[in-house]
């Protein structure tokens, strides 16, 4: 199909709308609540375009391309009511940029720039907002919403979550949890997800930033840090790297200079995980389940299950996640070894996810008195202090992380990507069923950012049935196969956000598929050249176990690194 | 004025019943001919009584009425039948009661409270029909007429208006099926059904010329044929109540006084576009419509003309009720799709139009209640007999919903192509009081103003738009000199920006600002700084434009028409805005905040009333002097001016 953009010829595909023939076209037209992927809304109208022989303007993010089509982008017309439109948020927008979160990184900000809006025509009334940092995770500040709506589509559409909607009517609408509750008693999961592609500072993650800051001057205290497979290779982007080029050498380098006693890699707990998650499989296929096992890495997902799929709680792997279990270990094994008092650890994770943060203050996550993490700091957060310290990443020379959590195989580091877990489970598993290794190690029917990856592996005797799913919405679909009887299913591995940790919502923003796709890929690449692929040829892990676990479900095992889930109620 | 001609009377001789629809009734044969010409009331066994008990009639006292007529009879011993009709129209004479005596003609009566009934009756029984309540007698043939009485078709509020959707509505029990089949009801669903295909159908309606009674003035059958083109296994039909315009009811009075013309039209336009399953979406507010339509809906499936194989054809068709809960961009119809889906009332971005892809996914046709209760007229009369009233591209008739300040207010049904000036000044009988008429507004929050010069305009979809107003759904709101034109625009303002979804950012932010624009200038500028004259000024400045960002940019129709007030009286009333904003000045007095307040000191006994009663000190002087204003400290409350037993207080 031909259309004309802008006086220029351009190709266009059936059946596709204006604004990805524009975009293909390299032509910008902005968008504040476009989503790709998902239905088009047609809230923002800054899409807006003029086709020859139509009346006014027409939305170009949900109108449908056709041949011949003649369209003028940026004609008077056009760019005026755009910029109209901007005036108007901005009317009733709080004049804060220079304190807001999103400073420098706002797209009203962008727009507001890009269009030329350099006074102020509108005024009158604004809205008025009160902050909700009810959550341990999430903060609204309902003050700076716009209300394109994106948050809203992401919870029900693609996390089938539909914690928050619009409430009220004309210029008192807002955005908000059930009966406009704090965040805290809804059924959000904390993901984050809307955080992710909130165009302003109206949905943020609760910063610890500051307590973080504070553990590091305070010379009474130890603190260490663990951070997670995804962030080695995200951070790189925020320092001009390639897309998932991994920095985890330069990322403990930089935790070093900012401060921290110990620099650990959750991937060594992650080997741990395995160890356990693998176990307790072998164990519940041999003794009757329950199964589906499924995994509990993914603490967004654990509250999906309490809240939504309440039967399903016992499903669920009793296994803490990797930083909960490392988080165990620094407080307890890594204190007894530096003769260090528990109360005098201070225990930062640097996580791509929001979810982590209230996994952390979870209280099943505590014991005599002491969280197992003091705090968790987002992708975001890192940014944040690595650039308040005025870190050169460039200058910083590659380092390692220390021992004795420092050592890790690269099945642990798959655990960044859907699928992950799952393939370095079935390693692991496989080797404690037939006691033999697996002669190819990658499972591709578990990679890729495919929604749900199923596939049959024989192991011995067995056939085991397993299933991978990222976003909370296609684990819907899964798990209501199995309510309404699927029984082929031994393992499931589900990731809350749609492609894993590398996508997760504490991750960089302006997250795209490209960008997925590289972090991904560079996690295969880390795997494919890595000497040590097995989570239980991991030394250090083996030396734990030989030193103060005893053996994988043992007493110690139980006490430090698994724990038990059960249904919530929230208001929706 | 177009030609009248004999066929466009206000009322017709109702059309022969259908002998298939009467059969199914059991009402054929000999008994049946007897039963039939008792309910088309051509014959009586004992006098009737008639009570319009719309809720129209139930506001002015009608159900206080009813009660007092049922006691009357009961008291005098009087055999007689008490059937409550819907609403004739006449709504400022309510409540109207009837009395039709065995062999005379029907005779109506005008403002029956409930006090007046026994003199009334006893009246008219004792043989004094002609009284000042007196409306007219209804003229029926075979029937004995009344000597020297008027006829109601020649009532000033009658005789302009050709009352087809309404030609039952407040003549008929609207709870009987049975009445409205010996008018001929329900021969348009059974000729649709065995005599044409659902393409002839489209086809009819298409040449009958009917457009959307709704607002938008869609030619009805070329979105049937649209819908009846798609492939699906599934099609709906939505019959859009959700009337929500300030001074519209139109479809109340259709829905509460024939209720089974909706049902015929809806399942007619089921059949031509292959659908089986019909909603009515209906404000929650309705609920007598409610009540009456669920009772035709249920009636109409226990004879089967609803369900399973309707006249023995393949045609299966049902009816489902969907209560709105009070937003007005439901009426919008993508929103009141995502609202019957069970999902929050916001649009959707059109294409897919709702004929493509609706109400779950399925090809969806949505017409009002007045395009669908036109429906078995075009089928009954014929499309080129439709068509041959109205003008070239508006054809048939148009109910109107008069309100204001008007003599007569209520239902009026015109031909396309009467003018406004007839029907504000004969159907509604002019402006009262001796002021002068200033504009009519049409077509609620989305329509515009028609001022004094434009008053021989034709109603007709495009006539009206050509002086920036529209058809829309019939609201008709008459303003006279007292009315401020910008209180009017700002009045529009407030609902449409309380009642905008949230959903696209111009019409949820340009229509706060604009508001509180034009809340600005009728502000009293006493307390104004400087800055505020000058946020004024260019909020003024701004007005326009950002009209026509709103208009251009809006997601849905709500949002598009939304400026429509304004920038339709600063068109015809330009100079009440100059005076509002240079002079700060309100021309008709209803500004409260621009108005002066002064003492005539000789009319001024000083006697302190004002001086007390003033809630900012804004008077001084001595008791038994005259007093004064002190206009800095006034914040023009009026209270001075109500309180003054010696009319001292001055406005300007």
């Amino acid at each position: 199909m031909r259309i004309d953009i802008n006086g220029h010829p351009a190709e266009a595909q059936p059946g596709e709308t204006l604004l990805t023939a524009i975009r293909r076209a390299g032509v910008k037209v902005p968008t504040l609540c476009h989503l790709e992927g998902l239905l088009p809304t047609g809230a923002c109208r800054l899409c807006v375009v003029e086709i020859e022989g139509q009346k006014g303007l027409v939305p170009s993010c949900s109108y449908p391309v056709a041949e011949g089509m003649r369209v003028r982008t940026h004609s008077q017309l056009a760019v005026r009511s755009r910029k109209t439109i901007v005036e108007l948020l901005l009317a009733n927008h709080p004049d804060d940029c220079l304190y807001c979160v999103r400073n420098g990184s706002c797209q009203l900000q962008e727009l507001s720039e890009e269009l030329g809006v350099h006074g102020r025509r509108f005024t009158g009334l604004r809205r008025e907002s009160r902050m909700d940092v009810s959550g341990p995770a999430l903060a609204r500040e309902p003050g700076k919403c716009i209300l394109c709506g994106k948050c809203v589509r992401v919870c029900e559409e693609v996390q089938g979550v539909g914690a928050i909607d619009f409430i009220g009517r004309g210029s008192a609408t807002k955005v908000g949890p059930a009966f406009d509750q704090a965040l805290n008693l809804s059924s959000c999961v904390l993901c984050g997800q809307c955080v992710m592609v909130c165009p302003t500072g109206a949905l943020h993650e609760q910063s610890q930033v500051k307590r973080v800051l504070g553990a590091l001057s305070d010379p009474d205290l130890v603190t260490v840090v663990q951070f997670a497979p995804a962030v080695a290779v995200t951070l790189g982007e925020a320092y001009g790297y390639p897309l998932g080029h991994d920095v985890g050498g330069k990322l403990v380098a930089a935790l070093r200079r900012l401060g921290f006693a110990r620099v650990f890699e959750t991937a060594f707990s992650a080997d741990l995980t395995v160890m356990e998650e693998a176990s307790e499989l072998v164990e519940r296929v041999k003794h009757g389940g329950p199964l589906p096992m499924m995994t509990s890495c993914s603490p967004g997902w654990i509250k999906f299950v309490e809240e939504f799929y309440p039967e399903f709680t016992g499903n669920l792997s009793s296994c803490k996640s990797p930083q909960q279990m490392l988080g165990a270990l620094v407080k307890t094994h890594y204190a007894q070894r530096e003769n260090l008092p528990a109360e005098k650890i201070f225990s930062v994770a640097v996580m791509p996810c929001t979810a982590k943060k209230f996994e952390a203050a979870r209280p099943e996550m505590m014991r005599e008195g002491l969280s197992d993490i003091d705090a968790v700091l987002t992708t975001r957060e890192l940014v944040e202090l690595i650039r308040m310290h005025g870190l050169d990443q460039d200058a910083l020379d590659p380092d390692e992380a220390d021992h004795p959590f420092g050592e890790r195989s690269s099945a642990g580091r798959l655990f960044g990507a859907t699928g992950g877990v799952m393939e370095a489970a079935v390693r692991t598993a496989y080797h404690l069923i037939t006691g033999e290794e697996l002669q190819v190690l990658e499972a591709p029917a578990f990679r890729g950012l495919e929604g749900v990856k199923e596939a049959k592996v024989k192991v011995g005797g067995l056939e085991l049935g397993l299933a991978v799913a990222s976003g909370l919405g296609n684990a819907r679909k899964l798990l209501e196969q199995v309510k309404a009887g699927r029984s082929d299913l031994h393992f499931i591995e589900v990731m809350t956000c749609p492609g894993g940790c590398v996508a997760g919502g504490g991750q960089l923003l302006g997250t795209d598929p490209k960008a997925l796709k590289a972090r991904m890929e560079s996690l295969y690449a880390i795997d494919a050249g890595a000497p040590l692929r097995v989570s239980h040829k991991n030394e250090a892990v083996a030396s734990l176990y030989r030193e103060f676990l005893g053996e994988p479900l043992g007493e110690k095992s139980h006490e430090l690194l698994h724990t038990h889930y059960a249904p919530r109620r929230v208001v929706t | 004025m177009p030609p009248r001609t004999e066929t466009a009377r206000c009322w017709e001789a109702p059309p022969a019943p259908s002998p298939h629809v009467l059969s199914l009734l059991g009402l054929s044969g000999e008994d049946g001919a007897r039963t039939l010409e008792l309910l088309r009331r051509q014959r009586l066994q004992r006098p009737a009584i008639f009570v319009g008990t719309g809720t129209c009639g139930l506001g002015a006292g009608a159900g206080k009425t009813l009660s007092a007529v049922r006691k009357h009879l009961q008291a005098r011993a009087i055999e007689a039948d008490v059937v409550e009709v819907g609403c004739i129209g006449l709504c400022s004479d309510e409540p109207l009661v009837d009395v039709q005596f065995p062999g005379r003609q029907r005779l109506s009566y005008r403002g029956v409270t409930e006090d007046k009934v026994p003199a009334l009756l006893d009246g008219v029984w004792a043989g004094q029909v002609k009284g000042p309540s007196l409306v007219g007698q209804f003229s029926s043939p075979g029937l004995e007429p009344w000597p020297k009485l008027p006829r109601l078709e020649d009532h000033p509020f009658f005789a302009p208006q050709t009352r087809w959707v309404l030609a039952n509505c407040g003549i008929i029990d609207p709870a009987s099926l049975e009445e409205y089949a010996s008018r001929g009801g329900y021969g348009a669903l059974h000729h649709s059904l065995t005599s044409l295909t659902p393409e002839a159908v489209c086809d009819a309606v298409e040449r009958s010329g009917l457009r959307g009674r709704g607002g938008g003035g869609f030619p009805s059958g070329k979105k049937w044929h649209i819908a009846r083109q798609q492939e699906a296994t599934q099609k709906y039909l939505i019959c859009n109540a959700d009337e929500g315009d300030p001074g519209a009811f139109m479809d109340r009075a259709v829905i509460e006084g024939d209720p089974h013309r909706l049902v015929e039209g809806m399942a007619i336009a089921g059949y031509a576009i292959g659908a089986s399953q019909g909603y009515v979406y209906i404000r929650a507010e309705y609920p007598l419509a409610i009540r009456r339509l669920a009772a035709a809906i249920e009636q109409a499936r226990g004879v089967g003309l609803l369900g399973k194989g309707i006249f023995g054809t393949s045609f299966d068709f049902d009816i489902r009720l969907k209560q709105g809960a009070g937003a007005f961009v439901c009426g919008e119809e993508t929103a009141l799709i995502n609202s019957i889906e069970g999902r929050r009332g916001m649009p959707r971005p059109r294409p897919p139009y709702p004929a493509e892809r609706g109400a779950f996914g399925k090809p969806t046709v949505i017409n009002n209640v007045e395009t669908l209760a036109n429906v078995p007229v075009v089928i009954g009369r014929g499309a080129d007999a439709f068509a041959a009233v109205g003008t070239e591209g508006s054809k048939g008739t148009k109910v109107f919903a008069l309100s204001g300040k008007v003599s007569r207010t209520g239902l009026a049904e015109v031909a396309m192509g009467t003018t406004v000036r007839q029907i504000v000044f004969e159907v509604g009988g002019g402006i009262p009081d001796g002021k002068a008429y200033k504009a009519v507004q049409i077509g609620g929050p989305s329509g515009g103003c028609i001022p004094a010069s434009h008053l021989d305009i034709q109603v007709d979809y495009e006539s009206l738009k050509s002086v920036g107003a529209m058809m829309g759904s019939g609201g008709l709101v008459v303003m006279d000199e007292g009315t401020c034109m910008v209180d009017v625009a700002k009045f529009f303002m407030d609902f449409i920006q309380r009642e905008s979804c949230g959903k696209c950012i111009p019409c949820r932010e340009g229509t706060r600002r604009m508001l509180e624009v034009l809340e600005a200038i009728t502000r009293g500028r006493r307390s104004e700084k400087d800055a505020d004259a000058l946020e004024r000024f260019q909020g003024v400045m701004a007005l326009n434009e950002l009209a026509d960002v709103i208009k251009d940019t809006s997601l849905c129709g709500l949002g598009q028409s939304a400026p429509n007030p304004v920038l339709s009286t600063l068109r015809w009333f330009r100079d009440e805005y100059e005076a509002h904003v240079y002079d700060r000045r309100c021309p008709a007095g209803v500004c409260a905040q621009l108005l002066t307040y002064t003492i005539d000191e000789e009319a001024c006994r000083g006697c302190t009333l004002c001086m007390r009663k003033c809630p900012t000190g804004a008077i001084m002087g001595a008791a038994k002097s005259p007093h004064y204003v002190i206009q800095d400290k006034c914040i023009a409350c009026g209270t001075c001016l109500t309180v003054c037993r010696t009319h001292a207080v001055l406005v300007s």
